[in-house]
């Protein structure tokens, strides 16, 4: 039963995915549409089957697999070792690596503070926590160049506190933690919602303190979003542009991250150097995302196995 | 032995419990018996420090535990739904009261297995508790309760989530279970019939106050007051006093009728009634009658008395209470 939904599952995957080898040809399929025949499920009903994963495949082919396959045919253009010279140029490595520390890092911020924020909308009262949860849209509904803005008129160099954080790596983090603050807080928010009160009282009449219980009774049941979460976030903040390009200062090897380098390339007529970096950061966004649905497959599993 | 002494707790204008005083002798089955919002449920968490008493106080084996911290009150709780650890094997679940007292781990491992053996959950040592079924989780949230060797075991409505037939079978269970380990239990229901079942004791509670504390004979014979007698057992209302429709014989001569009753002291009287139904019910016969006053209640006699009497619908019939003077003096409303 697991492995059919498992595979049903990946099969599900493979269809979104890029660049992933064609599942086998029926005679049937058509030549003109790229997608196979439907996955073996004999759970859907017949009817809408051709048409929905027509349609569906239709949208992200336009949307995503073809932008996504013409960027690395350009990266490509003068062979795998003019990418790899691409990428290797210090200052684009430079960009790299700033990009992902200072991502990894926010990341790791937000998994911690997210949860501490849903946990602080879920389980205690006070007074304007309505206005608190409307604000926590707030940073990632604005526009990112506003967030630039907002962030620098406060931390900036006419900062009214005195904290300048302008050009500085801190100043990054700040404008990323500042535009990904939802996404662990939005994920955690409503499985803290659905667990079982009775659960944690449990553990409590069997003499484990609030902290173990946490540790070991909530915390798991949380893992899956919070880690959803955080991936969520890590893979918006290796790309993020608009909030970094004022308060980042692009200060090539120091706060230049890569988004900003690719802009640069771009500017001095380097498309292939842009779209070769493009081509890592779009790696590590898919692996981001890949192994995440891996870990949300796994604690589903042990969940619900043989149910 | 657990003392419940004085204690009160209200929500807003609500009291759910108003000066509850309950003794729980030590290795007794005790039922807290009562209909939602009786205060049954209030009473069993203030017990285990789940909820603060207003005020009042608590004393389980001779310590006061009024202000104690769940954790520290030795105690093991058993809720409707469960409340597994659902990411940790049936074994984890068990050993947690253990593995977070840091326990040796040959001895957590002896005690575990032990236990799953007792609630008859070996060979499941591996399995996650999705894996089982309502029983089964229900059996591994006992085991982990018992596993910390509590001084007293709570359990709230521990059946109530079960179908009718793993219900039974699993208070039969409980039973068994509360002879050999011998632990003090209270057990929340407001199923009569399962507190009748399984309890050496009932203590009925209404509206945030004890009605009454027994034994099930006790309690179901001699109740001490309509409420306790229409809550454990159903009741008919003969003559404006209520009766058990085992105890309403039926006559179809008047003056035979009269006179039998004669015999009972203090019995509401001679009743005539129109048979509007009769139901069998497999060993039972339920007679469905109307009283001349209008009023209907049932009868309920066995089937050879049905056969004997060999009623029909619409006919005539006189009723009356078989129970003795000695039931009417504790059971002033017979008296009427």
């Amino acid at each position: 039963m697991t492995t059919t939904t498992n595979h049903a599952r990946r099969g599900d995957t493979s269809t979104e995915g890029s660049s992933l080898p064609p599942r086998p040809h029926l005679p049937l399929g058509d030549g003109a549409d790229s997608l196979p025949a439907a996955p073996p499920s004999s759970r859907r009903t017949g009817v809408a089957r051709p048409l929905g994963v027509g349609l569906v495949g239709l949208w992200l082919s336009v949307l995503v697999l073809l932008p996504l396959a013409a960027l690395t045919v350009t990266s490509l253009g003068e062979g795998i070792g003019g990418f790899w010279h691409a990428v290797s140029a210090p200052v684009a490595l430079a960009s790299l690596r700033v990009t992902v520390l200072v991502a990894a890092i926010v990341a790791v911020v937000n998994a911690v503070m997210g949860t501490l924020i849903a946990w602080v909308l879920v389980r205690d009262d006070f007074p304007g926590k309505r206005i608190v949860n409307a604000l926590i849209d707030l940073p990632f509904a604005l526009p990112t160049i506003v967030a630039s803005i907002v962030l620098l008129s406060l931390y900036g160099p006419n900062s009214p506190i005195h904290i300048h954080l302008n050009a500085t790596q801190p100043g990054l983090l700040v404008a990323l933690a500042f535009v990904t603050l939802p996404f662990v807080v939005r994920s955690v928010q409503p499985v803290l919602i659905e667990v079982d009160r009775e659960v944690e009282e449990a553990a409590a009449s069997l003499g484990a303190s609030n902290w173990t219980t946490f540790r070991r009774v909530v915390l798991p049941t949380l893992a899956p979003a919070v880690i959803s979460g955080t991936g969520l976030a890590f893979a918006r903040a290796i790309g993020e542009y608009g909030s970094v390009v004022l308060i980042g200062g692009n200060i090539p090897r120091k706060t230049q991250v890569a988004s900003q380098y690719i802009q640069q390339q771009i500017e001095i007529d380097r498309p292939l150097n842009a779209a070769a970096v493009s081509v890592v950061l779009l790696a590590i966004a898919f692996v981001t995302l890949f192994v995440l649905r891996l870990f949300a497959g796994r604690s589903l599993r042990r969940e619900e196995d043989a149910q | 032995m657990i003392s419940v002494i004085g204690a009160r707790r209200s929500y807003g204008d609500f009291a759910a419990l108003d000066d509850v005083t309950l003794d729980i002798p030590a290795g007794s089955l005790t039922a807290l018996l009562g209909p939602s919002g009786s205060g049954k449920s209030t009473l069993l968490r203030s017990i285990a420090g789940l909820e603060q008493l207003d005020g009042g106080r608590i004393v389980i084996a001779g310590r006061d535990v009024t202000g104690v911290a769940p954790q520290k009150r030795g105690i093991g709780f058993v809720f409707q739904h469960y409340a597994a650890f659902k990411h940790m094997t049936v074994r984890d679940n068990v050993a947690f009261g253990l593995t977070i007292r840091k326990r040796p781990k040959a001895e957590i491992s002896r005690k575990v297995d032990d236990l799953l053996e007792i609630v008859g959950l070996d060979g499941f040592q591996h399995r996650y508790p999705a894996q089982l079924s309502g029983g089964q989780r229900q059996r591994m949230a006992l085991a982990r309760a018992l596993a910390v060797d509590p001084e007293v075991l709570l359990l709230d409505e521990p059946f109530g989530a079960l179908d009718a037939k793993v219900r039974a079978d699993l208070r039969q269970w409980l039973r068994r279970l509360h002879d050999e380990v011998h632990v003090t239990t209270v057990l929340v229901t407001h199923d009569q019939e399962e507190a009748l079942d399984v309890a050496d004791r009932i203590a009925v509670l209404n509206k945030g106050r004890i009605e009454q504390v027994g034994d099930p004979v006790t309690l179901y014979d001699r109740p001490a007051n309509d409420f306790v007698m229409s809550f454990l057992g159903s009741v008919a209302r003969l003559g404006g006093a209520l009766v058990r429709p085992h105890d309403i014989a039926l006559d179809r001569d008047l003056e035979r009728a009269r006179a039998a009753d004669a015999r009972v002291g203090g019995s509401p009287g001679v009743i005539e009634a129109v048979v509007e139904r009769v139901v069998r019910l497999g060993f039972e016969v339920r007679i469905d009658l109307r009283a001349d006053s209008g009023t209907r209640f049932a009868a309920q006699v066995t089937r050879a008395e049905a056969d004997a009497l060999g009623l029909v619908e619409g006919e005539t019939v006189y009723a009356r209470a078989t129970t003795g003077p000695d039931a009417a003096e504790i059971h002033p409303a017979l008296a009427i």
